[in-house]
């Protein structure tokens, strides 16, 4: 078979290394982020940069090396945020994170692994996954950022749509209700579960900055705005009004039932961390029950042979 | 508990049991894998033979996430494998894609059963073979190897793990329901004379490493999770650090290494079985349990004194057209038993390029060939 290609370009690694120092180290948060990938691709008033700079200060806040860090996203907007995380960072398939982000734990237990992706992602096609990996207890913090419909897409309805909401594939309303995301992550067993908007910057720091100290499945809810997808079809404003939005209609009760912070269309949005508890992770299980056995068992196997 | 890690000496095992063994010796520390027949066993086997060696087993929620977790823990630094058969290897496709554009060493172990759908849970096939080489969108090259004995699960499944170490790359190790449910004996070699391929750290500094080099023949060495080197690992087009760069120029230079890195070591990595191919005149090529049945039919001809040939593929991919080729230029025909209809025979018509014909033996699935069906198929051109 005869074939032909095109030249190729070479990689370039001086003028890979010029946009890499271009304007790097400016920001104080510089630190964090991969050289080379700032400007971002997210849209004017998209509520990413809070929750990415909330994640950042919390890791600054706890003193964590980056080097204990890993951060799992899957597809979509938030799922760029791996890519911008000067850390090890994996951008994996859609709804995927949560499998990909079981594997890099079991197989490293000691290091803080952040699934860090959208309501979309987690939630409609990765939902089984994430209510497993909740039962299971994997040692993940899973942020989650809700904007209530699937943005890079074009702002098609997501598994987190109010009722009666329209989007780019509801145009006359949605028929379906949304998950009340604190609720499912808490009924599958997630050990620590909060919510807050990105009007709640500090707050959200400090929901994160807890998640480190727990070993185990801990799930944060972020509400963020998505002006181009989802306020504009629903005459929300642009981020700034969606930010308003969320001054007034937030109200936070700490410790509420998760089954009582379902969020409606033009509703109150209930935040707060909702769940604080402990219960052994999946390798502290694993290790004291099924390795332990083995080991019994190989030492019961060896006594045997020298008697 | 590290004398448990190699079992050496003889065993009377199936050959799911071998492929467990083999990718324990291998240095296998993680499987993650969903119950499917006829795969299944080799899942129960590391479930209990892991916890022994210092690894973990995870039942997974569906195939989908097994391949996504097996991919995560070999960046964890653990090599990592998952088993499946037909059905659980379509659900796994898309993160095979992930593995191939991450360049991600890990092992799938497809004992495959009949298709398509549910088809014959429990009984033989061989069609998902294409599915190997082409189950995943876009371009990628693949290695896949077709173990026909439960020494060669064993032997073979180690070879996967090293070839995906040296490639970087999912690796398949195609078996079928009889050779994964047929036991014999197997022969577990002695630690020193196994030989194994450590995963390979960088040793530049960050600044200097490029984790997806794409000028040398081999990729890169491989820089996981915890190592300082930051590596961001994408399924997008990405440049040579990792970085998404989505411009045709660099999907050139990144689809372009992830066959290369194949296509350019083909001869190395391709291996194949023979008897009697340098007189032949008609050749049987088989793999799997149909090329045990091949061997039958060619030894009892040769016995009678007929010049036939057996040419067994062990790798599946890369696929050995220039011997094919060569052959194909002083043999009439290509017998080609396999339990599907058409898959390799058409590999072999079409690297045969007219010059000896091709016979196809189809069978569905559920059954094998008789000894006797290929001698007469051979027969016809002696």
């Amino acid at each position: 078979m005869k074939v032909r290609l095109r030249d190729l370009k070479p990689f370039d690694l001086q003028a890979a290394d010029e946009i890499i120092q271009k304007d790097h180290g400016l920001h104080p948060d510089d630190k964090y982020l991969k050289p080379g990938r700032i400007p971002h691709i997210w849209c004017a008033g998209c509520g990413l940069g809070v929750v990415l700079t909330c994640f950042i200060e919390s890791i600054r806040r706890k003193g964590i090396p980056v080097d204990e860090c890993a951060v799992v996203s899957g597809i979509g907007c938030t799922g760029r945020v791996a890519g911008y995380l000067d850390m090890d960072s994996y951008h994996t398939t859609h709804g995927r994170a949560i499998p990909f982000a079981t594997g890099l734990a079991l197989a490293k237990p000691d290091l803080n692994v952040t699934v860090f992706s959208g309501d979309g992602d987690l939630f409609a096609i990765g939902g089984n996954h994430l209510i497993h990996a909740a039962r299971r207890n994997v040692n993940l913090k899973v942020i989650c950022v809700n904007n209530f419909n699937f943005g890079m897409t074009g702002g098609q309805v997501a598994p987190t749509t109010p009722l009666e909401a329209k989007t780019s594939t509801t145009p006359l309303g949605n028929a379906e209700p949304g998950f009340n995301l604190p609720h499912v992550a808490h009924a599958a067993g997630a050990i620590y579960v909060a919510r807050w908007t990105t009007f709640h910057p500090r707050q959200l720091v400090h929901s994160i900055s807890q998640a480190f100290d727990k070993k185990g499945f801990t799930f944060i809810e972020v509400i963020a705005p998505c002006p181009t997808g989802y306020g504009r079809p629903n005459k929300l404003g642009a981020g700034l009004d969606e930010m308003r939005y969320y001054r007034e209609m937030s109200e936070v009760r700490n410790g509420a039932d998760p089954s009582d912070v379902e969020i409606r269309l033009r509703g109150k949005i209930v935040v707060g961390t909702f769940v604080d508890t402990v219960r052994p992770d999946f390798m502290e299980n694993y290790a004291g029950m099924v390795v332990a056995r083995a080991k019994a068992k190989l030492k019961g196997k060896e006594k045997g042979r020298s008697a | 508990m590290a004398d448990k890690d190699i079992l050496s000496g003889e065993h009377f095992i199936h050959g799911d049991a071998a492929c467990a063994e083999g990718g324990i010796a291998a240095g296998c520390r993680f499987f993650a894998g969903y119950p499917i027949t006829p795969a299944t066993e080799i899942a129960e086997r590391m479930a209990r033979r892991l916890p022994e060696v210092g690894g973990v087993y995870i039942q997974m929620e569906d195939e989908i996430g097994s391949m996504a977790a097996i991919l995560g823990a070999s960046w964890g630094g653990v090599k990592s494998m998952t088993s499946t058969s037909g059905p659980g290897f379509s659900l796994m496709m898309e993160n095979v894609g992930l593995g191939m554009m991450t360049e991600t060493p890990c092992v799938v172990v497809n004992v495959q059963r009949g298709g398509p759908s549910t088809g014959l849970p429990t009984l033989v096939g061989q069609a998902d073979v294409m599915q190997a080489r082409w189950g995943s969108h876009g371009d990628y090259g693949c290695i896949a190897l077709a173990p026909s004995s439960p020494q060669e699960c064993f032997d073979l499944t180690v070879q996967a793990f090293n070839l995906s170490e040296i490639y970087r790359q999912p690796v398949f190790v195609m078996s079928d329901e009889v050779v994964g449910h047929m036991t014999e004996k197997v022969v577990i070699p002695k630690r020193e004379e196994l030989k194994v391929v450590a995963r390979v750290s960088p040793s530049q500094s960050p600044r200097d490493y490029l984790p997806f080099e794409t000028t040398g023949r081999m990729p890169a060495p491989m820089a996981v999770v915890g190592q300082g080197y930051h590596v961001h690992v994408t399924g997008l087009t990405h440049d040579e650090r990792g970085y998404p760069d989505i411009t045709a120029d660099v999907q050139e230079r990144n689809v372009r290494h992830l066959v290369d890195k194949i296509r350019k070591n083909a001869d190395k990595i391709i291996q194949v079985d023979g008897v009697g191919l340098d007189d032949a005149q008609v050749v049987v090529v088989a793999y799997g349990c149909a090329s045990r049945v091949g061997r039958q039919a060619v030894e009892d001809l040769i016995k009678r004194g007929h010049k036939v040939g057996l040419l067994r593929l062990v790798t599946l991919w890369p696929f050995p057209s220039n011997l094919i080729r060569s052959l194909a230029g002083r043999v009439k025909a290509f017998i080609v038993p396999e339990i599907n209809y058409g898959q390799m025979a058409y590999e072999v018509e079409r690297t045969a390029q007219g010059k000896a014909e091709t016979v196809l033996m189809a069978l569905m699935g559920g059954s094998i060939h008789t000894p006797e069906e290929i001698a007469d198929a051979a027969g016809e051109y002696i």
